[in-house]
This record gives structure tokens, C-alpha cells and sequence, in this order.
């Protein structure tokens, strides 16, 4: 038996999934619609299933997610609905339940939060809702695991009777004129296979989709048209706010009943205090950069390097072991090296990086499930209008600054896809850490008095080109409405370790996949090029090697950048697989392997000039392959990872070749 | 007057919503209707958006969007819970 777990976000949805299903989770696919919802099978009941549809406030056809919501709900025809609605934010969250009642699908509530209300003194009166709505009423505290025996009992009982929905709720001025659209279009519904009721308020508030589906007559449609005219007279309001306002008064009603005194809670007290000071006019920005600063210390420093070092280390030594084995048994010298210098180079290389993004999301995740980041998007968002995005792109942008891969995954939580697409085209001119390494050798090479500064310098131009690049795709492809920003401040919760555990393991999964895949064949043809010439024989120096010749062939393009030699190019190519992996070609090319002698080999290399374009260019060009990968999973297209990956590729040699030419002029 | 007119700590009463499309439906959807009571909880430190209380909760929104949100000024008796426990034990 299937049951739909429905309900808005912020109201404890994910953690009642997570309850349900513990980590029989997976992501379910369902002919015919296209959704990404995650299903699991309860706990000890392996017969039943649920299936977490995405967080709504209603079922209008707006939004990818309402639409895919109401599709799921009509065509898979799950036994049952599991709406979940926040006990302490009762109104709106019971205008998703009226919706949901006219599917005619059995339905069970569930009254999430029972355990904040009761520390208030609040009490709900489940009956009275119970009865008014037609289904049953189950209290529960998802974050405390009450109540969710009695819930999945009284779902499976509303599904085996097949139990529909029997509301009767307080009408109004408008029922009668409702009861007539009834008669009108009953035939139509049926014909279609929609619920009545559904398809009647579904053409009162004007839905495009339904509407043509219907395919009504003439005569039915000069009939609905003059209900409608009736319906605006009566309610002095268009039709559209006539439904809603009809609504949200039935909702009084029962809001009403449900309740007969109201204590604010204790969460919302403690929410406003924080709140003072989190959207402090002051203490705002710096209390955020301080968070930020904060986590970015601990996870890419003080927890996250030993551990990365530590990981590094065991693949090390396995790397190293597995290197004698090879030996011994004399395996030919190209599959040594591919296993060894390619494979274990590469892939291990980057799975190092897993502990500090599993210790990334961590922290996140905590930031994301309290609601802070609704606070952040909120202070920020008047900024980001300028170039047409939203205060929810603010926090990807951040992460960027530590890896482009978690920034990417992190705009998962833009509603918009034109939103989703600009950000991750701007996110990787944050510079991430791995570049680090490239601009720190250089620093000693060129700038050896004053490093931090031409750190700062590149930092600044990244964000810089980003601002530029973002009001550029804002008047171009970009051009258009961004969505409207219209977000719920949830009450400050923090999130349960269950929930949070759930979410990292599936970051790291999907980094691990990532990695064990993409990755890997990126490190084998990096290896193969570096290694073996056209007559496809090894060679022992990288000189003659394909990598080289298509270094050669490759170079020119970047001369009026000041880079045009095939060293350059050849380490720019390896950075595709890791930035990284510049500095290790760079050196394996100038200065024989030793890294520490390459800041020297590098000033006879390039000018200072020529050096510093060529970091612009590492900046700013497509970022390594795991980002590509992550980018191309998000924006479901290789198509749009391309053409994301050809604009920063693009706007890096455009910036480079400015600031050489320039500086040539000026004789710098 | 419209809801971005409001000062911190003023109720309204909404009279109209106006807009069209997504943006208004969304609008409705959330509760903001025809006689319904808000308050203009905060303002963002730049200035833009601004957070109101309506229906027992908060809500972020820009005040270009709120220009589109007809309201008139009301005198609340008591604090808050004039919000948030309207309705409650009729």
C-alpha cells in the first residue's frame, strides 16, 4: 500500500519521513510523472510504503512542485493521504488540507508539534477538527516519535475501508452558487476522471490546466460563466479571491473550534529574541560572516583537515601497498602505472576531500533545518536583486568560497530553475579552496613580500566578475521575472540528529558516487594523455607525451594572454580533473616534480604580468570535473552543464587577455 | 494605503489584493485575503523585505509585492494576539 505523505514546508514533514521510514529510503520513480520525491518502506511494515511529496501550500498549477504534487495524487492514486500540518500554525497550514479533502482519497491528519503545544498550555480539540473535516485526527511530535504507532494505524485503516473523506464544514454566503457549478460540470469531471469537488474549485480560482482538460461545451461554459459573474457579485471580489477568502473562512471556523484559547508558545517567544538579533540593522551582517567564518574554519581547518590528512594518509598507504603487490607480480609497467598513478592519484586525491564536506554539511544542515537560513536569505535579498536573483542564492555563493561541489548541491533549495541555472553558472567564481594551493605557490613566486594581498586581489575580482556576469545574464538569458519572493519565517527548531544524519549520508553517497565514477575516468584520461604519446607507447619524459602535443596545438590561443607556451596549457587541461593538479603538472613540467623549487622555476617561466593573468584564468575557467558532474545532476541536462561550463571557460580568457593586454599598455 | 506603507508595530486590515497570476495566487494562498489582519512585524537591515505577521504566522515580502496589497489602518485593543488568537474559541 502506498500512502502520500503531503503537507508545507517547514512542518515537520522530512522529519516524519524520516520516522516512518527510517533509512529504508530511496528516490522513488513513478511512470508517468516526474517527480524526484523519496520513498520508503515503515518501519517493521513492509507492506506499506510512503512517498514524501514535495512541501506545498496549495495545489495550484504554478510551481513545478504543486503540479507534480496534484499529478502524483491523481494518477498514482495512493490508498491513502498523510496530510501533516503544524499544530502551532494551524490557519494556513489547514488551507493545504481543504485542497486535498476534494481528491477524494482516504485521508488521515496529523497534528504535528503536539509536544510544543502542550509546553504552552495550548490544546487542540482533535475531535472537534475530526469531525468537521470528515477524517480522522491523529496528535503527534514527529521530532519526538509520538504518536506515529496510532497515525500509521488509523492510515491503514482509512486505506483497507477505502474510506473517503467526509467533511462538513460551516458553509457560507457562496454555497449555494457552488452546489450549481456542482451540477454543471459533473458530466465533464466525470468524463475526465477528476473528482467533482476538485474540478470545481479548480475553475473558480481560474486553473489553466484543468480548465482545458474539462473541455466544456458552449452552453456549459456560458452557464459556469454566468455562476461565476453571480459568485463575484455576491462576494463584492473577483472569482480568485472569492475562493480563497471562502476558504480561509471555513478555516476560521474550524480554526475556531479547534482551539479556544491561544498562549504564544514558548518556541515563538525565544524565536522573536533571536530573531532581534539575528535581523539586527547592526549586528546582522557580522553575526553571519562570523557563523560563517566559524564553520568554514572547523571544517576545512580544525576538524576537517586532520581528518582529510588522516583519510589522504590510509589511501596512502593503501596507494603504497597496493604499489609493492603490483610489483611483485610483475604486472606490465602501464596498468602499474594506470592503477597506481592514475586511479589512486586521482580519485583518492579527491575523496580526501569527503570528511570535509560530510563536516560541511554537518553544520549546514543544522543552519538550513533551524530556519536561520530563511534569516539569511531574508537580510540578503535586497542585495541580490540587483542582478535578478533572490536572498536564497546568497548562501550557495558562500559555500562556494570552500568548494564549488556543496555550493552547487545547495542550490537545490531554489524554487526557480532560471534562479537554480544563474547561480550555479556564478557560483564557481567564489574561489574555492582547492585553488588555494595554485595562487599560493605563485604568491611566493611573484609577490613574496605581500601574498595576502594578491590573494585579497583575486578574491575581490572573482566576486567581482561575478556581480559584472550576473547583471549580464540578468538583461540577456537570463532576462525575465525572477520569482516572487514570498517566504515563511519558521519559528527557530532545532533540527533532530536522526534528520540531519539522514541528510549527510546522502551528501556523502552521492560525493562518493560521484567521485568512484566521474572522477575516476577523468584521473584515467588525464593519465593516459600525460603518459603515453600518439604511437600510444609510454614515455618517460611528459615532453613527448599527447598531453604535450595537445598542449602544442593548444597553446597559441592563450598568447594574447601572456600564456601562450604548452607547459601552461598542459596544466590548465590537467585542472579539469582537479585545480589541484595544476600546481602538481606545473611542477612535474618546470621543475622536475619538486614542488617546492616550482615558485623559482615559475619566474623564468612567466612575466609577472603573465602570471597574474594566468591566475585569473585558473579563477575563473570551468571548475574541476566533480563540480561539472554536480552541475549536470542539478541542472538535469548535459546540454546546460556545457553551456555553463563554456561560459565561465569563456569569461575567464575575456577577463585574462583584458588584464594582459591592459597591462602590457601600461607597461606593467 | 498599501502594506509597504506601514510602520513597524501598525496594523492593517487588508481591503484588496491586486496583481495578477502566479504572484497574486501565491499571495491569496498564503492567506493574505480580502478582511485579514496584519502587522508589520520587521524591516531587513537593508531596508527591503519586510516581515509581517498574519494568521498565527510570519511571512517575508518584498515591498514592490507588497505595493500591490491594498490595506487600511487599524487600532489594535490588545498586543499581538490580536493576530494570532483572532478566531480562536468562537
Amino acid at each position: 500500500m502506498i500512502f502520500a505523505l503531503a503537507g508545507n514546508q517547514n512542518c515537520g514533514k522530512t522529519t516524519l519521513f524520516n520516522q516512518l521510514t527510517g533509512s529504508n529510503q530511496h528516490i522513488g520513480n513513478f511512470p508517468g510523472v516526474t517527480i524526484q520525491a523519496k520513498e520508503g518502506t515503515v518501519r517493521g511494515c513492509p507492506h506499506l510504503s510512503v512517498v514524501d511529496l514535495p512541501g506545498v501550500y496549495s495545489l495550484s498549477p504554478y510551481t513545478a512542485e504543486e503540479i507534480v504534487t496534484r499529478e502524483f495524487l491523481l494518477t498514482q492514486k495512493p490508498e491513502a493521504i498523510i496530510n501533516i500540518v503544524d499544530g502551532t500554525n494551524l490557519q494556513r497550514n489547514l488551507y493545504l488540507t481543504l485542497q486535498l479533502l476534494e481528491l477524494e482519497i482516504p485521508m488521515v491528519l496529523a497534528v504535528n508539534m503536539m509536544d510544543q503545544l502542550e509546553k504552552s498550555g495550548n490544546h487542540i480539540n482533535l475531535e472537534a477538527l475530526s469531525q468537521q473535516l470528515g477524517i480522522p485526527v491523529v496528535g503527534i511530535s514527529a521530532a519526538k516519535g509520538q504518536g506515529i504507532q496510532k497515525l500509521i494505524i488509523a492510515a491503514q485503516t482509512v486505506a483497507e475501508k477505502k474510506q473517503l473523506p467526509q467533511p462538513c464544514i460551516e458553509k457560507n454566503i457562496l454555497e449555494q452558487d457552488m452546489v450549481r457549478l456542482e451540477q454543471v460540470l459533473t458530466a465533464a469531471a466525470a468524463k475526465q476522471k477528476l473528482p467533482v469537488a476538485f474540478a470545481v474549485t479548480r475553475v473558480l480560482e481560474g486553473d489553466h490546466i484543468i480548465t482545458r482538460q474539462l473541455d466544456l461545451g458552449a452552453e456549459e461554459q456560458q452557464q459556469v460563466a454566468e455562476i461565476i459573474e453571480k459568485i463575484e457579485q455576491d462576494s463584492a471580489m473577483d472569482h480568485i479571491a472569492a475562493l480563497a477568502d471562502m476558504r480561509y473562512e471555513q478555516i476560521a471556523v474550524l480554526y475556531g473550534s479547534a482551539i479556544q484559547e491561544f498562549h504564544r508558545s514558548q518556541e515563538q517567544i525565544r524565536t522573536d529574541k533571536i530573531d532581534d538579533i539575528v535581523t539586527h540593522r547592526f549586528l546582522a551582517i557580522p553575526l553571519f560572516f562570523l557563523i560563517m567564518l566559524g564553520i568554514f574554519w572547523l571544517s576545512f581547518g580544525v576538524i576537517g583537515t586532520p581528518l582529510s590528512d588522516g583519510l589522504a594518509g590510509l589511501i596512502d598507504r593503501f596507494s603504497f601497498w597496493v604499489d609493492g603487490v603490483l610489483g611483485r607480480f610483475s604486472i606490465s609497467p602501464w596498468l602499474h602505472s594506470l592503477i597506481i598513478d592514475g586511479v589512486f592519484a586521482g580519485v583518492g586525491s579527491v575523496l580526501s576531500f569527503l570528511p570535509t564536506i560530510i563536516c560541511l554539511f554537518f553544520f549546514l544542515s543544522i543552519l538550513e533545518d533551524s530556519g536561520y537560513m530563511a534569516r539569511v536569505a531574508l537580510i540578503m535579498d535586497k542585495a541580490l536583486r540587483h542582478i535578478g536573483l533572490s536572498g536564497k542564492s546568497f548562501v550557495p555563493m558562500i559555500i562556494g568560497f570552500g568548494c564549488s561541489v556543496p555550493a552547487i548541491m545547495a542550490t537545490r533549495t531554489l524554487a526557480s530553475p532560471r534562479d537554480r541555472q544563474m547561480t550555479i553558472m556564478l557560483v564557481p567564481f567564489m574561489s574555492c579552496s582547492a585553488k588555494l594551493p595554485i595562487y599560493a605557490v605563485f604568491a611566493a613566486a611573484f609577490f613574496p613580500a605581500k601574498p595576502w594581498l594578491l590573494m585579497m586581489m583575486i578574491y575581490l575580482l572573482g566576486i567581482g566578475v561575478a556581480i559584472l556576469a550576473g547583471l549580464l545574464l540578468n538583461r540577456t538569458a537570463f532576462r525575465g521575472d525572477s520569482t516572487p519572493f514570498l517566504m515563511e519565517l519558521p519559528p527557530y527548531r532545532f533540527p533532530t540528529l536522526k534528520t540531519i544524519g539522514l541528510n549527510i549520508w546522502d551528501r556523502a553517497k552521492d560525493f562518493i558516487t560521484k567521485a568512484f565514477t566521474i572522477i575516476f575516468l577523468a584521473s584515467i584520461v588525464i593519465w593516459f594523455l600525460q603518459r603515453f604519446n600518439f604511437q600510444l607507447q609510454m614515455v618517460d619524459s611528459s615532453e613527448n607525451s599527447m598531453l604535450a602535443s595537445l598542449g602544442k596545438i593548444i597553446a597559441p590561443i592563450f598568447t594574447p594572454l601572456g600564456f601562450g607556451n604548452w607547459q601552461a596549457t598542459a596544466a590548465l587541461i590537467t585542472g579539469f580533473s582537479a585545480k589541484e593538479t595544476v600546481i602538481s603538472t606545473l611542477s612535474v613540467l618546470l621543475s622536475n616534480g619538486d614542488v617546492a623549487g616550482l615558485p623559482l622555476a615559475l619566474t623564468h617561466f612567466f612575466t609577472p604580468l603573465a602570471a597574474f593573468s594566468f591566475l585569473c584564468f585558473c579563477l575563473l575557467y570551468m571548475p574541476c570535473v566533480a563540480a561539472f558532474a554536480t552541475g549536470k545532476r542539478e541542472l538535469k541536462s548535459w546540454r546546460k552543464a556545457i553551456e555553463v561550463g563554456l561560459f565561465q571557460t569563456g569569461t575567464a580568457y575575456i577577463v585574462a587577455m583584458i588584464i594582459y593586454q591592459v597591462g602590457s599598455l601600461l607597461g606593467l | 494605503m498599501t502594506l509597504d506603507e506601514l510602520k513597524i508595530q501598525e496594523y492593517g486590515m487588508i481591503t484588496e489584493v491586486k496583481g495578477s497570476g502566479a504572484l497574486r495566487q501565491r499571495l491569496l494562498d498564503m492567506g493574505i485575503t480580502p478582511h485579514t489582519k496584519v502587522m508589520l512585524k520587521r524591516i531587513a537591515p537593508f531596508g527591503d523585505p519586510i516581515t509581517i505577521v498574519l494568521r498565527g504566522y510570519e511571512l517575508t515580502i518584498r515591498k514592490e509585492d507588497g505595493k500591490n496589497i491594498m490595506i487600511t489602518p487599524i487600532t489594535p485593543m490588545t498586543s499581538m494576539t490580536l493576530i494570532e488568537d483572532e478566531g480562536a474559541g468562537k
